[in-house]
């Protein structure tokens, strides 16, 4: 268990417990509404996230 | 009208030469018609894991969802999100496991990790019974989607036939090579329909996202966040958690798993997956721009289409139709290859050890038609019970999961007494939840209230856990060193 791994936690975290703290209509972002807007920020952001262990996986050189 | 026709019709043709061309050059054994000689690289991997995506379920459940539920619909995206970072880990073992003891199928998967042909049997009776009411409803969708898009001309019973005859030639000519050849077709019309779609309507009807939304909200107050009550937050996450360990339990992405070349290809694929199926985005936007244009449908199903029928001339529908009916047979078509493979290999070479590989092969071949048929069986008369039947079928498969993840860890305490007593103790409460309507308050009437809309099937898989633990715990002792599971 490498201490990278720790953060594709952040995306659990951000989007199940956006269900309870990011859960409203306003502000609207990007033309969506903010609990849309949340999840898929989140998404986005995990590719990056994945994208960052990939990359520093010493298993993938 | 003829304009659809001739385009779904172009399209039914193009799968069909796609497929069977598929197979040019390559020796169908066993091994290459079921795993693809375990040769494919990232992109094909890519189609066949992202295949399942874009099913005739989320083509037409998802803008549904998003046209009759609003925001819980989003659950689809966050399991889904979910589920391609756990591939991350969770499939490089499968592969490496799958390659070094040539497996094919997932029941060869768990009969080889726990040294148990009878619990390799067990999972294949659980896996058929939760592919089927896949496949069925992936023809279901099929007939709904080529009947309506080409305005009748196609009959929704010629449609299925169709269908499964496209699906049987090129399964049978060129296995899983003819799915991801004919995914690669797949991929790019529902991106070029779904997009398209997704962002025309809304400003066609709106004049954006924003009006479009304002407008949901003002004609459906509360419509785009999750209620207090019913799919509420705790359903949202208790779903999510459930739904995203079932994701990669289904018999038919093993397939694809064993058919990498190496184990790097998952890893990339973890990183583009979960910004790839953010189209799904788009497919929520066309059910909300339904919403004000269509708002009294006898059938959420139909927002997609019906809205389309309503916007665009005939060629379109067309091209509609034709992503949709390629929504339908690249699933199909994996399914039916994985349950003929699961019966010949699982079923008849477990109690015909002397099969060898060959006869394997030809009788998985002689199946296909088989399976197709009882599919198109249930089609045509099965009721509207099929959607009901996949959410059981869903919560069957995630009861494999305790098992399989105890089989990758580095060392499993898991038995094979325990691993089948999990996933009989699971399906049992599964089919006692639904069967009798059960909610965990019920269950569990000391819970508090706020908890009353946990997914009742997080029960059935700590009722599974609790079984594996135990019997794991009581048999451990009793095994000799053969007997337990193999590295």
């Amino acid at each position: 268990m490498r201490p990278l791994y720790l953060l594709a936690l952040l995306p659990f975290i951000s989007i199940l417990g956006g269900a309870f703290f990011a859960n409203r209509v306003d502000p609207y972002v990007l033309g969506l509404p903010f609990f849309m807007f949340w999840i898929a920020m989140w998404i986005v952001l995990t590719s990056i996230i994945m994208g960052i262990i990939y990359a520093l996986d010493p298993n993938n050189r | 009208m003829n304009s659809a026709l001739l385009i779904i019709g172009l399209f039914f043709l193009a799968a069909l030469v796609l497929g069977i061309s598929a197979r040019a050059g390559k020796d169908m054994d066993l091994e290459e018609w079921t795993v693809g000689g375990r040769s494919l690289g990232s992109i094909f991997v890519f189609l066949l894991l992202a295949g399942e995506i874009y099913t005739t379920f989320t083509f037409l459940g998802g803008s549904s969802w998003a046209y009759s539920k609003g925001a819980p619909a989003m659950f689809i995206l966050a399991y889904g999100c979910f589920s391609y970072v756990i591939s991350y880990w969770l499939l490089p073992p499968i592969w490496r496991y799958g390659k070094k003891h040539g497996l094919v199928s997932q029941s060869d998967f768990f009969s080889t990790k726990y040294n148990s042909p009878a619990l390799g049997v067990l999972v294949a009776v659980v896996g058929l019974v939760a592919m089927m009411p896949y496949l069925v409803l992936q023809f279901k969708g099929l007939k709904l989607i080529v009947e309506t898009a080409s305005y009748g001309a196609i009959s929704g019973t010629a449609a299925v036939w169709i269908g499964a005859v496209v699906v049987t030639l090129y399964v049978v000519a060129s296995g899983l090579r003819g799915s991801a050849w004919t995914a690669a077709l797949k991929d790019v019309m529902i991106l070029g329909v779904v997009l398209f779609l997704g962002i025309y309507l809304p400003i066609h009807y709106y004049g954006g996202f924003d009006p479009m939304f304002h407008h949901v909200e003002a004609v459906k107050p509360g419509f785009l966040a999750l209620p207090k009550d019913g799919k509420n937050p705790v359903w949202f996450v208790s779903t999510v958690c459930l739904t995203m360990l079932g994701f990669y339990m289904w018999p038919h992405f093993f397939a694809s798993v064993f058919s990498g070349r190496d184990a790097r290809v998952f890893r990339r694929n973890a990183v583009v997956l979960p910004i790839y199926q953010l189209m799904l985005l788009f497919v929520f936007f066309i059910g909300f721009a339904a919403i004000g244009q269509i708002p009294h449908l006898a059938n959420d199903d139909l927002a997609l289409l019906q809205i389309s029928i309503q916007t665009f001339p005939p060629w379109v529908l067309g091209l509609i139709g034709a992503a949709g009916l390629l929504a339908a047979l690249v699933p199909g078509s994996m399914l039916t290859m994985t349950m003929a493979t699961v019966v010949a290999r699982n079923f008849y070479q477990t109690f015909n050890p002397s099969a060898d590989d060959r006869q394997i092969a030809s009788l998985a071949k002689w199946l296909v038609p088989v399976v197709s048929l009882i599919a198109v069986y249930f089609t045509l008369a099965g009721g509207r019970g099929i959607v009901a039947l996949l959410l059981l079928a869903y919560s069957f498969v995630t009861q494999l999961f305790p098992s399989l993840l105890l089989s990758v860890l580095p060392r499993n305490f898991g038995t094979k007494y325990g691993a089948a007593a999990g996933i009989i103790v699971g399906v049992a409460t599964v089919v006692y939840t639904n069967v009798t309507h059960t909610t965990l308050t019920q269950l569990l009437p000391f819970l508090p209230a706020s908890l009353s809309t946990v997914n009742t099937g997080i029960v059935a898989l700590v009722a599974n856990i609790v079984a594996l633990v135990v019997v794991s715990v009581l048999t451990r002792p009793l095994l000799k060193e053969s007997d337990t599971q193999t590295t």
